[in-house]
């Protein structure tokens, strides 16, 4: 493992400068600039035109750390025979197996897979195939998003790693996930894992100045995304909300400057950080959208924060029965179903709150969430509650599966439980407060918790 | 059937050709129907009245939708544009996926029709390429891209023959349709755009847009949102967004709830990848009083509801589902009731018919008038000969009638622009007296006279209380709603209001110089105020100064301010009385709410219990029938084992059970009661007990338990 990881991170001052002739223009690219240790070394790992390589080879780190990248440009550099599959896109393993054999035989041998193909075809197809056209050098497989392999069938992922001995083949998974999370019970060959680390600040720097605007300088750009890091790099150092962040703000920074006022970098600053502030309420959650964000800086002046995120949408009108079927069921999931006899009852006597309260229920019901309870309490609470005379008609009952496709209530039972159906509340207090709010109805006399 | 065989057997008798045929809607209609003589003129007038009825509702719904459909059209478009736009920002919002998250509303059955005519804009104005999909058809991420892949090659292919074979070929092999990817599609919109960019436009009909954007976006529509697999929606955005860059993808989110559903079902690093921009629709309630405005309070449909059915659709639509939909459906099946079961609905026309019909009434009809409790006041008012007159000469009865049918017009002509005036005037009141939307001030005048009531009177006290400004306003909008009516009435009280309006205005210019005397009598006790600081004597001097306000002559503004009121309560008196008491007010109003509510809001639980307390009611066996709400012992077993278990408690014993049962169906059978036999549970009597238990069972009404050894558990309360 020392060797590995000596091998890994080589020390950049003993490595020959490389000769991978990364083109600096690509324009959105997550190119790590101090992979570029890493890349002499990816060169020596797949340089092997004659020799097999190691068979498998995963590759691990957060999103947005240049895994993906790294790989694809790599293999296009080195003009390596590879196929990339995205996990995520594969919903049958059929799908993948096709993939795979389109990229390296071309669509004849994808088209001798039969309908729903297994392992065992695909091992077939390949071997046969194999023999038709051997391998020159090593076949790469790329597999994107690694960690859904571990949600298809229990014997793929094994294969998958020992497929080199069909071919001089090796498969490279990436993932978000370490290994330790992929590894089965029955055991299976151990890959060589290989970690992408976070950017450094300094990398990001690097990496978000190549997304220069055509009109501006180098430098320019590149004090502006200064500027950005120094205000967001605290919260966030997503890459790729960074980037939607200096693509958001790129022309408020340049207003200044068009209308001829300012070209110093620091009263550009003082000029922009009010905004980059008001960005981190906003647009970290993309609550608003970036057409919008524009959209709202340009009439800004106009109407101040008028634009409201997603989240501040929270009022759902209901009819006045499902208003009160929602409360009977929030009142049902967070009182004790002993407790429902003091609520409802109309001569229920004195009862204390410590006479109710056993050993285990010290703590609030709204931090242990909604218990699940049966549609007879929901519609026996539902009739005391509501205060007209219901019948109990069709439309009633309608109500209750409509609140469930609104993911306002959600089943517990499994739905071909007719009998006794079991539900939860879905809803937050905060949303039936302002539910009961409009029905006159206050909710807070009649939760346990608040007694 | 007969047959020229002499022999014995079977033979087989095909229905004849003729009798084969379908029954007709208006066979359906007037097939036990009330009063059959004119049934079909009746079905006609049913059919065009509801032809209409529709017609103005779709239009209506498109009027409302429009804008926010302009909307999301300028959205696709804009969307579509910037992608080939190469500027920098553009470009580095390209890997976003565009997406509408239109809120819609909670009554999700209703939004059908608004995602139809979304699809049906976009594919007209704006791209061929527009799939929707619904959450219960694609349960797993295979099944929606299998869905969205069918709807959009499907659409465009089966106009081009080519592909059609195609298409055929793939669903033979099943090749292609098990693996379905985003990149099939993604290959087939590249062709199909080439092929449409360079193709000879004579011979490709394929797409229907020439002069649209190159790369027209391909639209997906998730018409329920909250419904769709979290899991699911989360894969197949991650899917789209690695295809961003060739397929112009651009989504549609239907949400029922709030726009906040979207954080609930997407995690950040999803959410990231769209760019979503909210539609906010039109409210469902703005929406059914825009329909009651144009569907009910208007003159041009002569089918009315009257106040208690009225009641019953509202409080559906405002208690149970929001939906407007089934609003719609309520009035039709109101309408067709009306056609159905009365009679003289003949006469339920535009007021040219009405008048011919009348003529052609034959005496059953004028019988029937006859009978109209209606008509029986209006005669009692009349003089004796007049009286006699009604009641025997059928000519002469035709005659009033068509008197009272243009009657029954002009009342409802005059009706809807003064219920809209008093609306006008009473919205605004703090406190809404005479209630906040227009519907609410229709149900109180539909049900009784509405100057009687204690609400109006204290809408006009505080009509009195208005400032000068205040009340022109509301009286310039009434005299503009009163502006088009074409009734003499109603002309007339529109110049009197506009006479009153001018003399408000003048006013202004007499008022300049206010006569000094009221000047004097308010300013001499305030300087004398000044001098006092005694607490009571400022009490006494406060109570005086009212007292002198109260009695003091009324200002010019005041009189005429009383004078305006006064008018207006004239004009409710005279017109807006209920339409009770308009003679013949039956042809024009279905009044049977009971129906409505028994066909709209059905108790699944309630008529099960009647058929079991009372078969009679469903069967129509006489010898069911009992006086005093027993079930007679000839009734079906499950009612006799449902009566006998309604005297039990909780836990009921089978066996007492079953012997109870023995002895009332032994009695049914006419046994005698002093024999052996009387009450023995035989085998037959035993399996049907077992049947009928094991049916209540069925239907919810017991249960079997652990708790006891042959008991079964009730699950319902109370008892006979």
């Amino acid at each position: 493992m020392n060797l590995l990881n000596h091998l890994c991170y080589p020390n950049p001052t003993h490595t020959p400068t490389p000769n991978l002739n990364l083109n600096p223009n690509l324009n959105r690219s997550q190119i790590r600039p101090s992979s570029f240790g890493t890349l002499s070394f990816w060169k020596i790992i797949c340089d092997t035109k004659l020799h097999y390589s190691y068979p498998s080879i995963f590759i691990y780190g957060h999103r947005a750390s240049g895994k993906s990248h790294v790989m694809h440009v790599l293999l296009k550099e080195l003009e390596l025979p590879h196929a990339t599959v995205s996990c995520v896109e594969c919903v049958s393993v059929a799908l993948l197996f096709e993939q795979v054999l389109l990229s390296f035989f071309g669509c004849d041998a994808a088209s001798l897979l039969p309908r729903s193909a297994s392992l065992s075809d695909f091992v077939r197809i390949y071997r046969q195939q194999c023999s038709q056209s051997p391998a020159k050098q090593t076949r790469y497989i790329v597999m994107e998003k690694a960690e859904l392999l571990r949600d298809t069938d229990a014997n793929l992922l094994p294969a998958l790693l020992r497929l080199q001995e069909l071919d001089n083949v090796t498969i490279i998974l990436l993932s978000e996930i370490v290994w330790d999370k992929f590894r089965p019970n029955t055991g299976c060959f151990e890959p060589l894992l290989l970690h992408f680390p976070d950017y450094s600040k300094g990398e990001l720097h690097t990496i978000l100045s190549q997304d220069r605007h055509p009109s501006y300088s180098d430098e320019f750009y590149s004090s502006y995304i200064n500027i950005l890091l120094g205000v967001f790099y605290s919260v966030c150092r997503d890459l790729r909300e960074l980037r939607h962040l200096a693509a958001l703000n790129f022309s408020k920074f340049c207003e200044p400057l068009e209308e001829g006022k300012e070209t110093d970098t620091h009263k550009l600053w003082r000029n922009i950080e009010p905004h980059l502030k008001k960005a981190m309420q906003t647009v970290y959650l993309r609550e608003v959208s970036s057409v919008q964000w524009e959209q709202m800086q340009q009439t800004e002046e106009k109407e101040n924060g008028a634009l409201r995120g997603l989240s501040a949408h929270t009022h759902v009108e209901l009819p006045y029965y499902s208003k009160f079927l929602l409360i009977a069921a929030y009142l049902a999931s967070y009182n004790p179903a002993r407790t429902d006899k003091r609520f409802f009852l109309k001569h229920h006597g004195k009862i204390r709150k410590t006479n109710f309260l056993k050993k285990n229920e010290k703590t609030s019901n709204h931090l242990l969430g909604p218990k699940p309870f049966p549609l007879d309490r929901l519609l026996a609470i539902f009739y005391s509650v509501v205060d007209s005379r219901v019948a109990p008609t069709a439309s009633i009952f309608s109500q209750i599966s409509s609140l469930v496709t609104l993911q306002l209530l959600t089943q517990v039972s499994h739905d071909d439980q007719l009998d006794a159906p079991k539900y939860k509340c879905a809803v937050s207090m905060d949303f039936i407060c302002a539910i009961s709010r409009t029905v006159n109805f206050e909710i807070v006399k009649y939760l346990y918790d608040f007694l | 059937m007969s047959t020229s065989s002499v022999s014995k057997g079977c033979f087989v008798f095909k229905p004849s050709a003729k009798k084969k045929k379908t029954l007709s809607l208006a066979d359906h209609f007037i097939h036990g129907c009330e009063g059959a003589e004119n049934s079909e003129k009746r079905f006609k007038l049913c059919q065009d009245l509801w032809d209409q009825i529709k017609t103005d509702t779709e239009v209506l719904q498109d009027e409302l939708n429009r804008n926010i459909l302009d909307s999301l059209l300028d959205f696709t478009r804009k969307c579509s544009s910037t992608r080939q736009h190469s500027d920098w920002a553009s470009q580095m919002r390209a890997s976003e996926i565009p997406t509408a998250a239109l809120v819609l509303g909670v009554n999700v059955p209703d939004h059908d029709m608004t995602f139809q005519s979304l699809s049906d804009l976009l594919q007209q104005s704006v791209t061929p390429y527009v799939a929707s999909v619904q959450a219960k058809e694609c349960g797993a991420l295979k099944h929606l891209i299998k869905r969205v892949l069918e709807r959009l090659m499907g659409t465009v292919v089966t106009v081009d023959d080519e592909e059609e074979e195609e298409a055929e070929q793939t669903s033979a092999q099943h090749h292609k349709s098990v693996h379905c990817s985003l990149s099939t599609l993604c290959d087939w919109y590249n062709t199909k755009t080439k092929k449409s960019n360079t193709g000879t436009p004579g011979k490709k009909r394929s797409s229907p847009v020439r002069d649209g954007p190159q790369q027209p976006p391909v639209v997906i529509i998730f018409k329920d949102l909250e419904a769709f697999n979290p899991r699911v929606l989360q894969d197949f955005i991650l899917i789209c967004s690695r295809y961003i860059e060739r397929l112009p993808l651009m989504f549609i989110f239907g949400i029922a709830t709030s726009p906040s559903t979207i954080q609930h079902l997407l995690p950040h690093s999803v959410s990231s990848l769209l760019c979503i921009e909210l539609f906010q629709s039109l409210s469902c309630t703005q929406h059914l009083a825009t329909v009651i405005d144009k569907l009910i309070l208007t003159k041009q449909f002569p089918f009315k509801l009257n106040g208690k059915v009225m009641q019953v659709l509202i409080s559906i639509f405002l208690y149970h589902d929001f939906s407007v939909r089934k609003f719609i459906k309520g009035i039709q099946l109101a309408l067709l009731e009306h056609f159905h079961s009365q009679p003289l609905s003949v006469l339920c026309c535009k007021k040219k018919e009405a008048l011919l019909n009348v003529m052609q009434l034959d005496h059953l009809d004028l019988e029937r008038i006859r009978h109209l409790l209606s008509f029986k006041r209006y005669v009692e008012k009349q003089e004796p000969r007049e009286q006699v007159d009604l009641l025997t000469d059928d000519t002469h009865l035709k005659e009033v009638c068509q008197k009272l049918i243009k009657d029954l017009h002009k009342y409802h002509k005059n009706y809807y622009p003064i219920l809209r005036c008093l609306h006008t005037l009473t919205s605004s009141l703090p406190r809404y007296p005479l209630g906040k939307q227009i519907r609410e001030l229709h149900l109180i005048c539909l049900e009784k006279n509405v100057w009687e009531s204690e609400d109006y009177q204290s809408a006009m006290k505080l009509l009195k209380m208005l400032a000068k400004d205040e009340l022109i306003a509301l009286l310039q909008r009434c005299a503009e709603i009163l502006q088009p009516a074409k009734s003499k009435k109603i002309k007339s009280a529109l110049v009197q209001l506009e006479d009153m309006l001018t003399k408000f205005k003048q006013l202004d210019t007499v008022a300049a110089e206010p006569p000094p005397t009221v000047e004097d009598s308010i300013t001499s006790p305030l300087k004398h105020l000044q001098k006092k600081t005694d607490l009571a004597q400022l009490q006494k001097t406060l109570l005086e100064m009212n007292e002198s306000r109260r009695a003091k002559k009324l200002s010019p503004f005041e009189v005429l301010r009383n004078e305006a009121l006064e008018f207006i309560d004239s004009l409710v008196k005279s017109h807006l009385s209920p339409p009770e008491s308009q003679v013949l007010n039956e042809v024009c109003y279905y009044t049977s709410s009971a129906t409505v509510r028994r066909h709209l809001n059905a108790t699944p639980r309630t008529s099960i219990q009647a058929a079991l307390n009372s078969p009679f009611y469903y069967l129509q066996n006489d010898r069911l029938k009992t006086e005093d709400g027993t079930v007679s012992n000839a009734a079906p077993d499950i009612c006799i084992v449902y009566k006998l278990h309604l005297e039990c408690g909780r836990l009921i014993n089978l066996y007492d059970w079953l012997e109870a049962y023995a002895t009332v169906v032994s009695a049914a059978e006419g046994n005698d009661p002093d024999s052996d036999n009387f009450g023995k549970v035989d085998e037959v009597k035993h399996a049907r007990f077992i049947r009928a238990v094991s049916e209540l069972e069925f239907l919810g009404f017991i249960k079997s338990t652990k708790q006891k050894t042959d008991h079964v558990a009730r699950l319902t309360w109370g008892g006979c």
